[in-house]
């Protein structure tokens, strides 16, 4: 799941006077702030009844969306979500249960 | 070996999206499955390219796992430096030995060109490191840009498809083979698009101590020109064709993973080439005779390689 970010503390935000030396990263994990998901034309729709979580989409999902929550499939992070349409690609003809509509 | 299942809910990801790679880029999964797939502490060494430029652009980082990058050249240097000082540091007492694993990401151009003299160097020092190229074929991060992991006859911005010349016209080194001749204890070669195959080989490299070498095959669809969501199966297409075989070598042993033809699922290997824009001129009239080369060139090497594992195979 996409955690919660306080994005006041991020190193983006800060003043130039409070940046910390040598450009370390001050945070692990603070590009989740760049929502890279206004980039997609296409967006995936899951259908949850569909799905049997086998979590192919997750392996090939180039940009970490696919979303698990207590070992089932619990949605896509359409926030980085850049409308590849991968995990549609991948998700087994049998089951497909990701389609790709057009972005809203 | 751990199931999908086991990989995709054991531990928190250590990288995280938000990063600029383009839509449908083949790399990403790559560093999410190789750090899925380990258990112990990792430190990340990552050399100039898209890896690099996409994920740790300041302030923000896309790693959760220590992240260091020095230049172009020297990824495997510098991991082989950072896994000295470590081994160092717990000899004398200032740090607890954590069974931490070193991991040096490098792309084609990083690798097959500019790293190549510091990764033989740290190969043949034999520090305890795992390295692994992401090879998509060209200098996709600058613009597309030959290089020497490019094949025959691809359209690039400086082995342009013209009149005369029918794109790159020099053959794509084979790296996993150089690598072999440093007799370090694993190499191997696989692609993006197996997470099976992907997962099993870094698993086995990171129990094994010493240098070992992994080279994967990810798509581009910017340089190879092919849609975004075809990353996946194009890869899995190149193994079909035997062009990309699946093959790990253990203390200079050579073993095929997947042999496509005796499952009677090879097919040519203009289907792959004619999925990529990057190869469209050798679909025009006059095609013909390139592709027969490249079909012959692909054959020969699928039957030494063949050849090479059934030999090994019959040793033991």
């Amino acid at each position: 799941m996409t955690t919660m970010l306080d994005e006041k503390k991020y190193t983006a935000n800060l003043p130039a006077s409070e940046l910390p030396e040598g450009g370390v990263w001050t945070e692990a994990g603070s590009s989740l702030m760049r929502k890279t998901g206004d980039w997609k034309v296409e967006q995936p729709v899951w259908d949850k009844a569909k799905c049997i979580s086998c979590f192919t989409c997750w392996a090939y999902c180039p940009d970490s969306c696919m979303q698990i929550e207590n070992g089932r499939m619990a949605g896509i992070d359409l926030e980085h979500c850049k409308g590849c349409g991968i995990c549609a690609n991948v998700c087994p003809p049998k089951v497909s249960a990701i389609k790709m509509e057009k972005a809203r | 070996m751990a199931t999908l299942k086991e990989l995709a809910t054991t531990q928190a990801e250590k990288f995280v999206g938000g990063h600029t790679s383009c839509a449908g880029c083949g790399y990403p999964n790559i560093f999410r499955l190789t750090l899925a797939a380990i258990k112990d502490p990792v430190v990340v060494v990552g050399a100039t390219g898209c890896c690099e430029v996409n994920t740790s652009i300041f302030p923000y980082t896309s790693w959760k796992a220590p992240f260091l990058h020095n230049a172009f050249e020297n990824s495997a240097a510098t991991c082989s430096g950072v896994e000295a000082a470590y081994y160092s540091m717990v000899k004398s007492g200032k740090l607890a030995a954590n069974n931490t694993r070193f991991i040096a990401f490098g792309g084609d151009g990083g690798t097959y060109d500019i790293g190549l003299q510091s990764l033989s160097g740290a190969l043949e020092r034999g520090h305890d490191m795992l390295y692994i190229c992401y090879d998509n074929g060209a200098y996709m991060n600058t613009g597309i840009q030959r290089s020497g992991a490019t094949p025959r006859y691809a359209n690039t911005t400086t082995a342009p498809v013209g009149k005369v010349v029918p794109g790159k016209m020099q053959k794509k080194k084979d790296l996993a083979k150089i690598m072999v001749g440093h007799n370090v204890p694993y190499v191997a070669q696989t692609i993006a698009g197996n997470w099976k195959d992907l997962t099993n080989k870094v698993e086995k490299a990171t129990a094994i101590r010493g240098p070992k070498f992994i080279v994967v095959l990810a798509a581009c669809p910017l340089g190879w020109q092919t849609k975004t969501q075809d990353t996946v199966r194009l890869t899995q297409l190149a193994v079909e064709s035997c062009f990309w075989p699946l093959y790990e070598v253990e203390n200079g042993k050579y073993k095929l993973n997947d042999n496509p033809e005796a499952k009677g699922k090879k097919i040519p290997v203009a289907d792959w080439l004619k999925m990529q824009g990057r190869f469209k001129h050798l679909f025009k009239p006059g095609g013909e005779k390139l592709l027969a080369e490249i079909q012959a060139e692909v054959d020969k090497d699928w039957n030494d390689l063949k050849a090479l594992c059934e030999f090994h195979s019959k040793q033991e």
